[in-house]
């Protein structure tokens, strides 16, 4: 049979062949040969997106909640420079993603054409690889490539930049079994005498952590039971990044909470005060480590990682595991069951009621309102409603919304929480939440969002809307760029610069334009009727939840301490935050 | 109300400031980088170099396997221990890199480069500049009656020193390639 064909069909056929069943686009001239083979056939979904930083983060909202790589389609130019911050976003949380974008044809090339960008060149350092391909014969074989990278060792986002003559051209079709990438191996099994040497320490140590992050979430689902099983049997405190929340239950007795700068006291003193910190798919990120020099003073450290650039890039660590987490942690479990299951017991029992001593502090307790709705509170009614789902889809934007839903929002399962976290990426939230209710129409999608985030890529309401995908916006909105006025009333003496939202529009109307329905809550005895109407509506929802205005996200390590320097709420910061601003609520 | 109190310099060693955390000595190491020889895998090298903010001393690249299209690519670069580590881990990432070796420290290697001196003269320090050139064992590759073009192939010390030497003799242009090296035995 013979396995000819133009290079636009070649495309589908390489996608059908991936087992790629959902396309995130925009149409333009450079791609329009691909998508007229759209238009042919019906095992591809085509999601008509409303801008291409929204289509990627829809690839990235599919990924992160199916496991699955998430597609993109755009054209040249301009559409692949907007696909720019997607790329770099899925990058810093290592999502799989692969962005095919059109190109001028191959004889424009370089002659500044129509709608020409060097694409490669532009995004060469926000993908983990990106290729131009100037033969059609090469079509084939470099998208399977781009599949196999883009999902295998640590992953990432890849980019094929396919000239327009390309796609118009015939060539002949290769398979994915067929390709071959040399000079791309990734580690997968760790080292089993460093494993051997961390199951000794493990059973020794007196004052031990399990700090993990998405790494495992990356690994797969085994890796998530893997790790349940591991923090279960040896009964050590479990603590997280924002990346990693899910992959141990909140629910579970290990769970200390998620650590760093608005992490959790307990799991943040935990992580001090232990002799020996497990990085499990973590990589010690600046909002992780607060000051470096101080970082965990006292402990013996093991970091798991399948990237070997990520051990000893901030912090030093004395034993470092390179391989896939699901691998490392069944050798672990293998090993440490056969010396017999030890652990440091007398030590453990110590260290768990110190633990509890921490947890007493109660970090999250905030002063709630009956006239005003706290952001907190919002997010606890929230959680209290939402609870008993076992298939709800969290995204948020980024900002302080982010950082209370994960603080007050609880995650059972991985691939729950979807997050913009290495990039911080403002307008992440909505887009990704219609990413992962495509993946998953029967499930409940919120996109906890902040007013400003929110409408950063608000034009993809249009999208939710034409495809029936009935997520929940649950916008706290405090008509503030709420961490930036933190950060401002905290370091830079209460100039609030530029962190007022003037002249926002009418959510609820905004809603009804776009041909869905909103609701305003102000009053914190409606919350419970407005969020039980979101959830209800069978169709996308917008609630502007109006909250307090001048609340700070507590607690926070602040910039350049270590993290027994925490800031606790308002009553720790009394001695710091003097005179007018102490009337802040 | 006040802001909180945290001195200027107390972020030291946080995300916020730039200052190096773990000041050390700086060492000068020479890797060889094996690249698959594909479009743009140079500028994924020096992206990476650029990127991070690491340094480049010098870099040569040729393609040294024309049926396997491999390239090799030498490159000079300075930072602590921790930074290097950190640079051959970074090489080692890039997809079509193949093997990453620090010739600095995986025993004793040679390397050479290439200099092309232009020396620009008349009377006694035309000959001075031509004594010099054969102590230096320097070749003469083309010559005019006010001219030499002298071309040393050695370690950057010595290319260095002949540098030195010629400038006070009239050297007008220079041009070299940067170091090409290999480890030592078999």
């Amino acid at each position: 049979m013979s396995r000819s064909m133009t290079g636009a069909r070649m495309v589908i056929e390489a996608l059908r062949d991936q087992g790629v069943d959902t396309v995130f686009g925009y149409p333009g001239g450079a791609v329009l040969p691909i998508y007229d083979e759209i238009f042919q056939q019906n095992d591809i979904k085509h999601v008509l997106v409303r801008h291409e930083q929204g289509a990627v983060h829809m690839a990235e909202g599919y990924a992160r909640s199916t496991g699955k790589p998430g597609v993109v389609l755009v054209t040249s130019g301009p559409g692949a420079t907007n696909a720019v911050t997607g790329l770099t976003d899925a990058l810093l949380d290592s999502i799989p993603v692969v962005v095919l974008s059109g190109q001028v044809p191959t004889f424009l090339i370089g002659t500044d054409g129509f709608q020409e960008a060097d694409t490669v060149g532009i995004t060469r350092p926000c993908t983990k690889h990106n290729w131009l391909v100037k033969d059609t014969d090469d079509l084939s074989a470099t998208i399977h490539k781009a599949f196999h990278v883009a999902t295998s060792g640590r992953p990432g986002p890849v980019l094929v930049d396919i000239p327009k003559d390309v796609q118009f051209a015939t060539g002949e079709y290769v398979g994915p079994k067929q390709i071959e990438t040399p000079s791309y191996q990734p580690a997968k099994k760790g080292d089993l005498d460093a494993i051997t040497r961390l199951v000794e320490l493990l059973e020794r140590a007196e004052r031990p952590i399990l700090y993990t992050g998405g790494g495992v979430i990356n690994s797969g689902p085994g890796a998530s039971q893997l790790l349940r099983e591991l923090a279960d049997a040896t009964g050590f405190p479990l603590t997280s990044t924002l990346m990693g929340l899910g992959a141990y239950p909140a629910s579970g007795k290990s769970w200390i909470g998620m650590l760093g700068m608005h992490g959790l006291y307990e799991a943040n003193m935990a992580m001090h005060d232990c002799d020996l910190m497990i990085a499990v798919g973590a990589r010690f990120d600046d909002r992780i480590t607060g000051r470096v020099a101080d970082f965990s003073p006292g402990s013996v450290k093991v970091q798991i990682d399948i990237d070997r650039s990520s051990i000893n890039k901030v912090i030093h660590v004395d034993l470092p595991i390179v391989g896939d987490v699901g691998h490392v942690l069944e050798d672990l479990l293998k090993i440490w069951k056969s010396r017999g299951r030890k652990v440091n017991q007398a030590g453990l029992t110590k260290w768990w009621a110190q633990i509890e001593a921490w947890k007493s502090v109660k970090c999250l307790t905030y002063r709630n309102s009956e006239k005003v709705i706290k952001p907190q509170y919002a997010l606890e009614r929230l959680q209290a409603l939402t609870a008993h789902r076992r298939d709800r889809y969290i995204t948020t934007e980024v900002g302080q919304h982010q950082m209370w839903a994960a603080q007050f929002l609880h995650f059972e399962d991985p691939n729950r929480w979807m997050t913009s976290g290495g990039l911080g990426t403002m307008g992440y939230g909505l887009p990704a939440s219609i990413g992962v209710q495509v993946a998953h129409p029967e499930a409940l999608v919120v996109n906890v969002a902040g007013e400003a985030s929110w409408l950063m890529n608000m034009q993809e309401m249009g999208t939710a809307v034409q495809f029936r995908a009935p997520v929940k916006q649950f916008i706290l909105n405090n008509e503030r760029l709420g961490m930036v006025r933190q950060w401002q009333q905290l370091l830079h003496g209460e100039r609030y610069s530029q962190s007022w939202s003037e002249s926002l529009p009418d959510f609820v109307k905004l809603a009804e334009a776009f041909g869905c329905k909103g609701r305003l809550v102000s009053d914190p005895a409606d919350l419970d009727a407005a969020i039980q109407e979101m959830l209800d509506y069978d169709g996308p929802f917008i609630l502007d939840v109006m909250v307090e205005k001048h609340e700070n996200c507590f607690p926070m390590i602040p910039s350049g301490k270590p993290h027994n320097e925490m800031l606790l709420g308002e009553s720790s910061t009394e001695g710091a935050i003097t005179g007018s601003g102490a009337a802040l609520v | 109300m006040a802001a909180l109190n945290i001195q200027k310099g107390a972020s030291s060693h946080s995300a916020y400031d730039l200052r190096d955390p773990n000041a050390q000595t700086i060492e000068s190491h020479t890797l060889a980088v094996l690249v698959e020889n594909e479009p743009g895998v140079l500028a994924r090298v020096i992206g990476l170099f650029s990127g991070r903010g690491f340094n480049i001393d010098s870099l040569t690249v040729a393609e040294v396997d024309h049926l396997g299209h491999r390239s090799r690519i030498t490159v000079v670069t300075r930072g602590t221990p921790a930074v290097i580590a950190q640079i051959i881990a970074q090489l080692g990432r890039i997809v079509p890199v193949h093997e990453v070796h620090d010739l600095t420290v995986e025993g004793p290697s040679v390397g050479r480069e290439l200099g092309l001196y232009k020396v620009s003269s008349k009377g006694e320090k035309r000959v001075e500049a031509l004594r010099i050139a054969e102590i230096f064992r320097a070749n003469v590759v083309d010559s005019t009656l006010e001219s030499f073009v002298f071309e040393i192939t050695g370690t950057p010390e010595k290319l260095d020193a002949f540098a030195d030497l010629m400038r006070p003799l009239g050297l007008s242009d220079l041009a070299r390639t940067g170091v090409a090296a290999l480890a030592r035995g078999v």
